[in-house]
């Protein structure tokens, strides 16, 4: 089912949660709400599912106004962010829960709801647990539980609060590879909020980054990425590290250094230079003008990267990562005097 | 517990006495010289002053407010809690403070303010007689009274309970299909159970045991507006001290045996909830 | 009075809403309102004689008096007891524990025979007192004496969960920081459970000045000497002397209103400061 997300507002008191929200989501896609806390990703993904009501606003599954829809009636499989299992069922009667309470007429007898929930139970792999309690199984389990009650009811959406906000860092690699091949297997529109840009990274086939009730940018992993629409997006996407260039005559210097930055405004005064950690190139000779001369402050090199923090002569401080192949190569040690260059930037102009 | 959080022994053993003193003198002297009295002339006159169809009469009174102004405040415990807790609505801090309200009402002056209403010389007093309708010094009014006094003692269990357990599981049922009335019995009912009997208990102790305000309004017509509480004090103020013992000892023995319960639920509701509660 | 905006999906909030004003307002608001509206129907005068005459001064002075001893008896020992319970161990803790609500879930007629049995001259305990010439009943000790079996367990449970509560890393630091066992207590401890024994102590006064029938057994009821301000409530109204009745109930009524704002306050002082720790 498509959703769509036309004029949404929301305030809380008096803190606007989400202002002028418009939002299309395709049939079958795999949606990350990406943004701070306080971002209204959380809120957006509340009033998609009936659980908050909207100041102004429309929602629309396949063109149709759900204004008058309830909750109960919207066909929303909601997971929310502590999972919120019955603690007082076991999982077996957690995930039969939106079957047992349909209508009489409409309800599946008690041997094909059995039938149901044990094929839901193998589906998340978690078969041999169905007479537990909640207060019996792991984070990541409960997890899947939750996941596995509400695609009980075969909703039309799934929408996925924070799903793996509260698992330790191992589960929650683990749990996100398995949502990724799960929703290839399922095929459902899929909506999750995260703050994680990692994750919104490696599952989702969209991004929507947020911040302060407002949508930044709506996008490919690829594309909100390698082209953020603005600051935002670039500084929130990943570690960046930011100069501030003067412009001359369309061609911008840092320190001595000048970078070779196409299309510049000849009015331009100034740029302000975008630069992530495996942008940069480091030699141990400047390669030519562009070169920027900078030392070594720290050198980290556990990890599969190696990062290191560097001055540059004009005073600025960034960090860039190499790979080990290249530091094998060329065995920096801290102090050492090291010319950078830049192999990619994103960068805007000023006239002042 | 840690060395720095210990008094030393010998302080320790003195305060413990102390307690234990204060505990027994002011606590279980009283409870104990009920039996001693009740039992005084022995168990066949204790059986005997307990078959007095006067006190018959007060003990089938006495359930009756009971029957009538438990579930009546139950109902409306769990409407209050679940307006209150459930929503957000401007008010609401002044809602809960005029719940609680008759707990710092005097039991005289409840009874008063009935009397007031509904007496001879009461605000509707002449109306009332006009159409030939009595309800002071009627068993009415003693459970009006009673409704009264045990009016928020269900809703103050719930309350806080219900707020500590948050909306989750709510809402996950609403999402799953669940309507108003399957969210609350299969979902919500669940988790509060025990506070829900809690509630119930004390507001049951306090509807059979209410004494102050119940006498305003009674009238103390033997046989037809006296509860046990009231005939207690008729017994005891002629001097039939064994009898009004007796009497009382009834009163004391569900006095602990709501103590009983409570201490059995908290332990189950310790048992049940505890590891859910961590779980989250 | 009350905005009716739902905030919550939930269902049901109309319906819960309109239920519990519509059975507050018949149970509680409007018994409660008569008794204002039958006030305000008394001329200052009346109302000022009324309350100003010696024997309704003496019954509320009788009332505050004992009320306000007993409520610190208990504040002393109640807090010594919640210390116990909360922090040490021995044989029988669970049983005295649950003991601690018996004046509660005790109806007051019983504990007032109990009590009158236990301190008259010819009592368990009386026939001591009176030998030594103390007279524990239908005086005002043998009120006092009622009133803090009373109050007892409003004190101690207010305080034992705070000090169940309290941090231990408060504690430790304190002792890691040098501080002995006193000074933690006088200058860490003391400042925390301020709050809560004031609560406690209000709690137990208000429950002393309303309390009725755990006193009328053992008080005498000699106008003027150890008649309690309610008891004079019936008195009147067993003269059919509603005005009476009325003037006394309000300023009774007025000055529980007070304490319950007190203690709402003292409740908002006490998260405050534990909030800030």
């Amino acid at each position: 089912m498509s959703i769509e997300v036309k004029g949404v507002s929301k305030t809380f008191d008096t803190f606007k949660a989400l202002d002028r929200v418009d939002l299309n989501i395709e049939t079958g896609e795999l949606l990350a709400l990406l943004g701070p806390s306080g971002s209204g990703k959380t809120t957006l993904l509340r009033i998609i599912a009936g659980l908050e009501v909207a100041d102004e606003g429309q929602i629309l599954f396949h063109g149709e106004d759900t204004k008058e829809r309830k909750v109960k009636d919207r066909q929303v499989g909601f997971v929310f962010q502590h999972y919120a299992l019955f603690r007082h069922m076991t999982v077996f009667e957690n995930i039969a829960f939106g079957l047992r309470v349909k209508p009489k007429h409409l309800r599946l007898s008690d041997a094909q709801i059995k039938e149901k929930v044990h094929g839901l139970l193998r589906l998340i792999q978690l078969d041999y647990i169905g007479e537990r309690y909640p207060w019996q199984l792991s984070g990541g389990q409960r997890q899947r539980i939750a996941l596995a009650r509400a695609l009980a009811v075969e909703p039309k959406v799934l929408l996925l609060d924070e799903p793996f906000g509260s698992l330790d860092a191992q589960v929650r690699k683990e749990l996100r590879q398995w949502l990724r091949r799960f929703h290839d297997q399922l095929h459902i529109t899929s909506l999750f909020v995260t703050h994680d840009q990692e994750e919104a990274l490696e599952v989702a086939d969209k991004i929507v980054v947020m911040n302060k009730g407002r949508l930044e940018q709506v996008g490919t992993p690829e594309e909100v990425y390698h082209k953020p629409a603005n600051k935002f997006v670039l500084n929130f996407l990943g570690n960046v590290n930011f100069f501030h260039a003067r412009v001359v005559d369309g061609k911008a210097y840092l320190g001595n250094a000048m970078i070779d930055l196409p299309d510049l405004h000849k009015n331009s005064k100034t740029a302000s230079l975008f630069v992530r950690p495996h942008q940069f190139e480091l030699t141990r000779q400047p390669k030519d003008g562009s070169s920027l001369k900078a030392v070594a402050l720290t050198i980290n090199p556990a990890g599969s990267v190696v990062k290191i923090d560097l001055k540059s002569e004009g005073g600025d401080t960034f960090q860039a990562e190499i790979t080990q192949e290249e530091f094998q190569a060329l065995r920096f040690q801290k102090g050492d005097t090291i010319y950078v260059s830049l192999r990619q930037v994103t960068y805007y102009e000023y006239e002042i | 517990m840690s060395q720095s959080r210990q008094e030393p022994t010998i302080i320790r053993r003195i305060l413990i006495t102390i307690a234990l003193w204060y505990i027994g003198f002011f606590l279980v002297l009283p409870l104990m010289i009920v039996f001693a009295s009740a039992l005084h002339q022995g168990v066949g006159v204790y059986l005997s002053s307990l078959h007095d169809p006067m006190t018959l009469a007060a003990i089938r009174l006495t359930l009756l407010t009971a029957v009538v102004a438990v579930p009546l405040n139950l109902f409306f415990g769990i409407a209050a809690s679940w307006a209150i807790v459930k929503f957000d609505f401007r008010g609401k801090n002044l809602l809960l403070t005029l719940i609680d309200l008759p707990l710092s009402v005097s039991p005289v002056i409840s009874g008063l303010i009935y009397v007031l209403l509904f007496g001879a010389h009461g605000a509707w007093g002449p109306w009332l007689k006009a159409h030939g309708i009595q309800i002071i010094f009627t068993p009415a009014a003693i459970i009006l009274t009673t409704l009264f006094v045990t009016f928020p003692l269900v809703a103050r269990e719930l309350i806080p309970m219900m707020k500590t357990l948050g909306n989750d599981e709510e809402e996950a049922a609403i999402t799953l299909g669940a309507g108003g009335f399957k969210t609350f019995w299969y979902v919500t009912l669940p988790n509060i159970k025990w506070g829900l009997l809690y509630g119930v208990l004390l507001c049951n102790a306090r509807a059979m045991g209410e004494f102050g305000a119940v006498s305003v309004v009674s009238g103390h017509i033997r046989g037809l507006t006296n509860t046990l509480p009231l005939h207690i004090e008729i017994l005891y103020n002629e001097y039939q001290f064994t009898a009004a013992f007796a009497a009382a000892s009834l009163l004391v023995f569900l006095a602990l045996v709501t103590l009983v319960a409570k201490s059995l639920i908290e332990l189950k509701f310790k048992a049940e909830q505890m590891p859910l509660l961590k779980g989250k | 009075m009350f905005l009716l905006k739902q905030r919550s999906s939930l269902p049901g909030f109309h319906l819960a809403l309109g239920y519990t004003v519509f059975y507050l307002s018949l149970i509680v608001l409007i018994p409660l309102s008569t008794l204002f509206i039958k006030s305000s129907s008394l001329d200052w005068k009346t109302f000022i004689d009324i309350v100003s005459a010696p024997r309704t001064l003496a019954a509320i002075r009788l009332s505050f008096s004992t009320a306000f001893v007993a409520a610190s008896v208990n504040v002393f020992f109640g807090f010594m007891i919640a210390w116990v319970l909360a922090r040490y161990r021995f044989p029988g803790k669970k049983i005295i524990d649950a003991l601690i609500d018996f004046p509660f879930a005790l109806p007051t007629a019983v504990a007032g025979i109990a009590l009158t049995a236990l301190y008259s001259p010819h009592g368990w305990v009386g026939r001591y007192l009176y030998s030594w010439g103390i007279e524990s009943a239908y005086s005002p000790l043998g009120i006092t004496l009622a009133l803090i079996f009373i109050g007892l367990p409003f004190v101690v449970r207010t305080i034992e969960p705070v000090i169940q509560e309290l941090d231990p890393e408060l504690e430790e630091a304190a002792a890691s920081l040098g501080a002995g066992r006193w000074q933690t207590f006088g200058r860490v401890l003391f400042p925390v459970l301020l709050p809560p024994l004031l609560t406690g102590f209000n709690l137990a006064f208000a429950r002393g000045i309303a309390e009725y029938g755990s006193i009328i057994f053992i008080a005498g009821n000699m106008p003027g000497k150890t008649e309690i301000a309610p008891l004079l409530i019936i008195t009147k109204l067993e003269q059919f002397d509603y005005t009476g009745a009325t003037a006394i109930a309000v300023v009774m009524l007025t000055i529980s209103f007070i304490l319950l704002a007190i203690t709402n306050f003292l409740q908002w002082w006490a998260s405050k400061r534990i909030g800030i720790n």
